[in-house]
């Protein structure tokens, strides 16, 4: 009987325990004590965070008083935390590492502290980071982060596999010349092209959504009434689709952005289109095979004349936190351009974080260690429109996203449909009805 | 409703048969009663833990499920009533991913069975290098599901370089997108080389409590192995098996790894735990989720009711 119970009693603990979604996320809230200022950092644990934590040092020794703690995560993970943390004002973090996609729909919920004054310094220069980036961290006139590393999306292709077939890349290539020239490159062995497939929200629907704006679709048309049943969003996914099975990886399903750079770095995809902060891990010769035989054209067109995305991480501090000035203090130090000359210096040239600041490009440093993607990068961070991307106009800002809550849960559950579609298991239009219902309950919530 | 009746109610019905009357004196003495007060008051510490640690987690969960709220929408926060089970029932996702967790989780238990008991025949017999043969065949157990997973898709799965498809080939087969056309099979197969190292230990043990004396007798009343494995071997092992068939679907039912990394839930691989998950951190739905939730226990409550009553027939079998 005993031994019966205590089973039980484990069963039921376990069923139980598992249920506690909205449980802590931990203690770590640092203190200010004998006049030292602690701030607590939570980031993404990408390479340019590492270096941030790296460097941390030279800002506490430049600011005595305060000192900083990081906690490093995997991208769910910290935006699980962080979105739990700042939504329940929990007060953990005094800073916090937020993508571009949940900036706006943030500030919204008056959930960050503005940024405007703090940045209006003649040193920080406001003006030197990229527009289009300012421009997707702005709400209502105030900035409410600033960016600490942006990306747009380019495509890349290996010059070898095209000077075999003897073809050349148009600078601005259009989606039905790269069509062409993937199927045409296709072989047993080599994959034309390497396109996103796998579910997510953020994996197989940023490529694809870029395609379905440059083909003049849209999830929302500028009242808000979904439009993903359209002819336009219907040609573009098709497309995408029979790319990817004609030309494309073999399994998309499994294929999102590090299964591709795997690929291409390893020569066995002519082409791929995605992040441009992908080519530094390309052009990276302990890693990949394929460095310095990678050439970059625009992100391919159809009706618009840029279909590039733009995604950053950005730093920003919780209204909760009530370590805003020393907060500050560190923020402006890690975005400045001084820190971006310290990378260089400390760590090398080819790790100053990308894509934030349009002075790091003409840093000459720089410019030798990227030099193969640096112009191009440049250009394209500073022509793509997240205010109007693609043909028609649209309610928000944002590219390969759409700034409202709802929007990871629908591209979400629609990419876990298209893979019906990958796999030839189903057709796209009752997918794509069925991502018509979801987007419409959304967008009636915006209306 | 009472915090406590999840755990009454599986109590009360895992209970199976009323007691039989101890045998011994009919009414305790009086001192006896104090003593029994005494170590029932010992117990209240870790019966209010108990209590602290599941029954208010899953009344706040309760409350939970009774609203309104997206995570991302703090303004929008309300009472909503059933509407989130409302919601549950009628998108129809609960269905699928209850149909998705029934089909992995049986294939799985039935195909583990069945070559864990192969494995364990095998293991049985006396021969050179056994102990190593037994560590090597445990170790698929012993790798952490998430690690497994990633080799599985890396190594093994990847459409260009893995090594099924590497095989498919040397016998003149065609490749698989593993991922893409046939998810299911692959969460399958992975979970299959995962669990069969546990079906195949609790199998030995069985086998190896086999009485010699009976399987000597059989032998000398000229039953051949066959004969001796179906008639002897077999009964013998049948609550081994149910032993291993129950604890292996109590692991499997809970099975995440393998969906969240090869296959995002596509492909009717979108199991229970996958679908909480996804409604809770993907689509921030707290309300929607705790009602996912709350059904799930009570599905849970149910079939483990049922699943334990016969653990434990089983068990007290096994004692007789």
């Amino acid at each position: 009987m005993h031994v019966k119970r205590s089973i039980l009693g484990v069963g039921v603990t376990l069923v139980a325990g598992a249920l506690v979604l909205s449980g802590c996320a931990g203690a770590g809230a640092g203190n200010t004590s004998g006049g030292k200022t602690t701030l607590t950092l939570a980031t993404v644990n990408n390479p340019q965070m590492k270096d941030m934590e790296e460097l941390k040092g030279e800002f506490e020794k430049k600011y005595p008083d305060i000192s900083v703690k990081f906690i490093q995560m995997e991208e769910n993970d910290l935006r699980d935390a962080v979105t739990k943390d700042v939504a329940t004002k929990g007060g953990q973090y005094d800073i916090v590492t937020v993508g571009a996609y949940e900036v706006p729909i943030w500030a919204k919920n008056g959930w960050l502290s503005d940024l405007t004054q703090a940045t209006s310094s003649k040193s920080y220069d406001v003006n030197d980071l990229f527009p289009p980036v300012r421009a997707g961290l702005t709400s209502g006139g105030k900035l409410y982060a600033v960016p600490f590393y942006g990306e747009s999306s380019f495509l890349m292709y290996n010059k070898d596999i095209f000077a075999k077939a003897g073809l050349t890349m148009p600078e601005r290539p259009t989606w039905d010349q790269v069509a062409t020239m993937a199927r045409q490159l296709k072989t047993p062995t080599q994959d034309g092209i390497c396109l996103r497939g796998k579910p997510g929200w953020g994996e197989l629907f940023a490529p694809l959504t870029t395609v379905v704006k440059t083909f003049g679709g849209n999830w929302y048309d500028s009242k808000w009434n979904a439009t993903v049943d359209d002819a336009k969003f219907s040609a573009a996914s098709q497309f995408y689709v029979n790319l990817v099975r004609d030309a494309g990886e073999a399994d998309p399903v499994s294929f999102g952005f590090t299964e591709c750079l795997n690929n291409f770095s390893q020569g066995k995809s002519a082409m791929w289109v995605d992040a441009t902060s992908a080519a530094g891990s390309v052009e990276d010769p302990k890693a990949s095979p394929v460095a310095g035989k990678v050439g970059y054209a625009r992100s391919p067109v159809k009706e618009t004349k840029e279909s590039g995305w733009l995604w950053s991480w950005n730093l920003a501090i919780p209204a909760t936190s009530k370590k805003k000035d020393a907060a500050e203090t560190f923020v402006k130090w890690a975005t400045s351009k001084d820190y971006q000359k310290l990378v260089g210096q400390k760590l090398g040239w080819s790790r100053v974080p990308p894509g934030a600041r349009t002075s790091t490009y003409s840093i000459p440093q720089y410019q030798k260690a990227a030099s193969a993607f640096a112009p191009i990068t440049k250009q394209i961070m500073e022509s793509v429109d997240p205010k109007n991307p693609g043909v028609e106009p649209q309610p928000y800002t944002g590219i390969q996203f759409v700034s409202i809550p709802e929007f990871q849960d629908i591209g979400n559950q629609v990419s876990q449909d298209m893979a019906e579609v990958f796999a030839g298991r189903s057709q796209l239009a009752p997918v794509l009805a069925k991502g018509q219902k979801l987007a419409q309950a959304a967008g009636d919530k915006q209306k | 409703m009472s915090t406590t009746t999840p755990s009454t109610a599986a109590t009360r019905i895992a209970d199976g048969p009323p007691p039989q009357p101890l045998p011994g004196p009919a009414a305790p003495p009086r001192r006896g009663l104090r003593r029994l007060g005494v170590s029932r008051a010992l117990l209240w510490p870790a019966l209010i833990v108990s209590i602290v640690l599941t029954q208010v987690p899953f009344v706040i969960t309760i409350y939970y499920s009774l609203q309104s709220w997206n995570l991302l929408r703090p303004a929008d926060q309300r009472f909503a009533w059933f509407e989130n089970y409302a919601r549950v029932f009628s998108n129809g996702s609960f269905l699928s991913s209850l149909l998705a967790t029934v089909v992995i989780t049986g294939s799985t238990v039935v195909l583990s069975t069945v070559l864990g008991l192969l494995f364990a025949v095998l293991l049985d017999r006396p021969f050179r290098g056994r102990a190593l043969a037994r560590t090597m065949i445990i170790t698929p157990f012993l790798i952490m599901p998430a690690a497994a997973a990633l080799i599985w898709k890396w190594s093994m799965f990847e459409a260009s370089t893995g090594m099924v498809n590497w095989g498919l080939g040397l016998l003149g087969l065609p490749s698989v997108a593993w991922n893409t056309d046939v998810p299911v099979a692959t969460v399958i197969l992975v979970l299959t080389w995962q669990y069969t190292p546990f079906f195949t230990l609790i199998l030995l043990a069985g086998l190896q409590s086999q009485s010699r004396d009976i399987l000597e007798a059989s032998s000398v009343d000229g039953a051949g192995a066959w004969r001796t494995f179906t008639s002897i071997t077999l009964p013998h092992m049948r609550q081994y098996v149910e032993i291993a068939v129950l604890l292996g679907s109590i692991q499997l039912v809970q099975v995440f790894d393998p969906v969240a990394i090869m296959t995002r839930g596509s492909g009717g691989t979108k199991t229970l735990a996958y679908l909480l998950y996804e409604r809770a951190f993907v689509g921030l739905e707290v309300g929607e989720a705790a009602a996912y939730g709350v059904i799930t226990v009570l599905v849970t409550i149910v079939i483990a009711t049922v699943a334990l009553r016969t653990l434990f027939k089983v068990f007290t079998e096994g004692t007789r």
